[in-house]
């Protein structure tokens, strides 16, 4: 299509255009293969960059611009329903810090992470190597570990809350039987951070198995024929061998469970309306289990003080960072590859 | 051979952009549809949306506002209550997504009220003809500070208490509504009762459900509740708060309360199961408790609330600034509040009316319900509706509740002593603006 039109432009332009518009483009042919080449040149150098625009466009709209927006909030007396939200500076930052009720959210956050995390990871771990071998039914095994976590998140708290249950729940009941007594599980600081850590343990264990697993498999088999010849126990060779091995998967699990474990909020906002309606954005009558995402929850949302909730979210972001470098530093001291 | 190559280039670069582009168009398209009508003429197809908690018993009467109206549209959303007020902010504050009709509790009408920026005045389209069918303290409550109209009242909760008559028999107490309600004129002889009551009652049978709501029905019928008028946090200073906080722990000392929170799974089996003898009634809660226990029907009767009348609950209906039929929408708000319509809201599903004219109309006065025992709901809440003192509301009275609730649990639950959950309450309270 280009080369005829260029042709006609070749024959058609001495006859027309006065010499110095000749003078000016003297090589007709050399500028549309020019422009073509410029345009080949801004196809490889912008072209990639075009692809990846869409997901840069909707990040920058939904995930930088709300960060910076939160920023801006943060530093105002910003309440959701006023208009007029004057500016105050640090004052939110310095009443939250000053905030009881901040740092008590921030530790029963930990205290849950905690409690979740490690044993989930650890039976993560011994699950899908426990899997790592020629089983039958093979794929039922799997799709059962990743069942829980198909299940919505309302349903395991509300049947959780039951087996919970102070007065008709199956374990205070175990528990009577065995004469331990009835545990009022919503009550407590330690009890209720139990309750929550099993339901977050129940969704999540076997999603990280399954990721642990699919690891494992390509850890190459000679490796544990050399171990089992020269007398490996299964345990060892899962300490000696898989975990060096599957370092990077580790360090992916941890990274992610700690981001997740700082953002718990539907648990205790469940569990806590499962007793009381007016304790579930407080996370109990005491706070004993208001997690930092439900501290945000209960001043941004139940009390409409956006600005604070802001500046928590802030705060939030940057412990939630700390934690996380700190994980992955751990992580990463732990022994590497098969020399060490 | 590279010309076509080249443009097919030009096609795979500009591709992704025009996707990009497109989904930016989409995303304006959203928040854009629904402004090209305006004027409000009667032939115009109007689509009205209309946001609740819970049932309100309007259903039937949106086919009736048809009648006069066929060329709007009437969809109904309902949310939790919580739910539905955070919701409500949520769309204010961000200009977009709010109904056109919002129903707004009274325990949140005052934070929205002074907000009237946000609402259209009801007045600009007439619906000020209303305010003397009103009972006076339900119109002052839809009223701004500066005086617009925000929201035009649905129903008021005069306070009963509901009881099983079985229960009560098995304990050896009269069980007839007259005799139940003569046991217990003031709260002491409430107590009193519900000690009589657990000597002889059932194993699993307590007196009351938990103290959170019995709370809050002491507070409502103090003249000044946890706000003065003036918008100020009294709770420190004002000893009818205290009373009803020391009423509260008495109960929870004579073992009386099933230790069962309001609006929680337990609490709704509670009712059928006969967890509890007793509980606070405002007149909207006849229709849960008939929802909740229907194996119970003629088990739970009604006899007056100790300690005189009082309002818990009741809602105003508003039109949001962004509604773009704030005609339309007020018109469905006179309709949906009339005198005639709160008496057949109140029929079906027990949301007793705001408009005083009605009360003492042979058809409600006479008004029963069985799964009440036959009991005389169009009475007792009339009674209740009447003797009504008003009592001012302020923009944090959910949280300030919440609070004190909260400070009663940790007592029940044993957490605290009496007094170490008063100071903390007192503390909570103070950090509240």
């Amino acid at each position: 299509m280009a080369t005829p039109r260029g042709g006609s432009v070749r024959t058609v332009a001495p006859s027309t255009g006065g010499p110095p518009a000749a003078a000016r483009t003297p090589a007709p042919a050399r500028t549309a293969s020019g422009w073509r080449a410029r345009l080949h040149r801004l196809d490889r150098h912008a072209s990639p960059y075009a692809y990846v625009a869409p997901f840069f466009v909707l990040f920058a709209a939904f995930g930088i611009f709300p960060l910076i927006y939160t920023a801006w909030v943060s530093l105002h007396d910003w309440n959701l329903l006023s208009s007029d939200n004057p500016f105050i500076g640090l004052d939110n930052y310095t009443a939250l810090f000053g905030d009881g009720y901040f740092w008590n959210a921030a530790f029963n956050t930990l205290s849950i992470g905690v409690l979740s995390a490690v044993p989930q990871l650890l039976l993560a771990l011994l699950l899908a190597h426990l899997l790592n071998r020629p089983l039958r039914a093979q794929t039922l095994f799997r799709i059962t570990l990743l069942l829980p976590n198909v299940t919505s998140v309302v349903a395991v708290v509300v049947i959780f809350s039951q087996l919970f249950g102070r007065d008709f729940g199956l374990i205070n009941m175990v528990l009577e039987w065995l004469g331990v007594g009835r545990i009022n599980w919503q009550a407590g600081v330690a009890t209720s951070h139990v309750a929550i850590a099993v339901m977050i343990m129940w969704r999540w264990t076997g999603y990280n198995a399954l990721i642990y697993l699919a690891a494992m498999q390509a850890v190459p088999k000679e490796i544990y024929e050399a171990a089992t010849l020269d007398g490996a126990s299964s345990l060892r060779q899962l300490w000696s061998i898989t975990l060096p091995m599957i370092r990077p998967t580790v360090i992916f699990t941890v990274i992610v469970t700690t981001i997740g474990s700082m953002q718990i909020i539907a648990e205790p906002l469940l569990f806590g309306a499962q007793v009381s309606n007016g304790a579930a954005a407080t996370g109990g009558t005491d706070r004993q289990f208001q997690t930092l995402a439900l501290y945000l929850y209960e001043k941004g949302f139940r009390s409409f003080e956006f600005g604070y909730a802001s500046a928590a979210a802030w705060v939030m972001f940057l412990l939630v960072v700390v934690v996380v470098g700190f994980n992955y530093l751990v992580v990463r001291r732990m022994r590497g590859g098969l020399d060490a | 051979m590279g010309t076509p190559h080249s443009g097919r280039r030009i096609v795979r670069f500009v591709a992704p952009m025009l996707a990009a582009s497109l989904l930016t168009l989409t995303a304006c398209g959203g928040g854009g549809s629904g402004d090209t009508t305006g004027g409000g003429q009667s032939t115009e197809k109007i689509k009205l949306s209309v946001g609740l908690f819970g049932d309100f018993g309007f259903k039937p009467l949106y086919e009736e506002f048809k009648k006069t109206h066929p060329n709007i549209e009437i969809e109904e959303r309902q949310a939790a209550y919580a739910d539905h007020h955070t919701n409500l902010a949520a769309h204010l504050a961000t200009g977009a997504g709010a109904a056109d009709v919002e129903a707004i509790e009274v325990g949140y009408i005052s934070q929205f009220t002074s907000q009237p920026d946000k609402f259209h005045d009801l007045k600009q389209y007439g619906l000020d003809k209303r305010q003397s069918e009103y009972l006076d303290w339900k119109w002052q409550q839809g009223l701004a500070p500066g005086g617009a109209l925000v929201g035009l009242g649905t129903d008021v909760g005069g306070l009963a208490m509901c009881y099983r008559t079985d229960l009560f028999e098995k304990a050896g107490l009269p069980s007839k509504r007259e005799e139940v309600s003569a046991l217990w004129p003031t709260w002491e002889q409430y107590i009193e009762t519900g000690k009589k009551f657990a000597a002889n009652a059932p194993k699993d049978a307590k007196f009351f459900d938990s103290p959170g709501e019995i709370f809050r029905a002491i507070i409502a019928q103090a003249p000044v509740g946890v706000y003065d008028a003036q918008n100020n946090i009294v709770v420190a200073t004002n000893p009818d708060v205290k009373k009803a906080w020391d009423l509260s722990i008495q109960m929870i000392d004579a073992g009386l309360s099933a230790k069962i929170g309001a609006f929680t799974p337990e609490w709704n089996t509670g009712f059928a199961k006969g967890s509890f003898a007793t509980v606070i009634c405002p007149a909207w809660m006849t229709a849960y408790i008939q929802d909740q226990a229907k194996n119970a029907a003629g088990k739970w009767d009604i006899a007056t609330v100790p300690g005189g009348a009082g309002n818990s609950g009741g809602s105003h209906l508003t039109v949001p600034k962004q509604s773009k039929h704030p005609k339309e929408a007020a018109e469905l708000i006179d309709f949906l509040t009339s005198a005639q319509n709160q008496a057949a809201v109140f029929k079906a599903i027990g949301n007793f009316p705001s408009i005083p004219s009605l009360y003492d109309q042979p058809d409600i006065q006479s008004f029963t319900k069985d799964f009440f025992n036959g009991a005389p709901v169009g009475k007792i809440y009339s009674d209740a509706a009447k003797n009504l003192k008003p009592q001012h509301l302020g923009p944090r009275e959910g949280d300030v509740r919440t609070a004190i609730g909260n400070g009663i649990g940790r007592v029940e639950q044993g957490k605290q002593s009496p007094d170490e959950a008063w100071a903390q309450v007192l503390k909570d309270v103070e950090g509240i603006k």
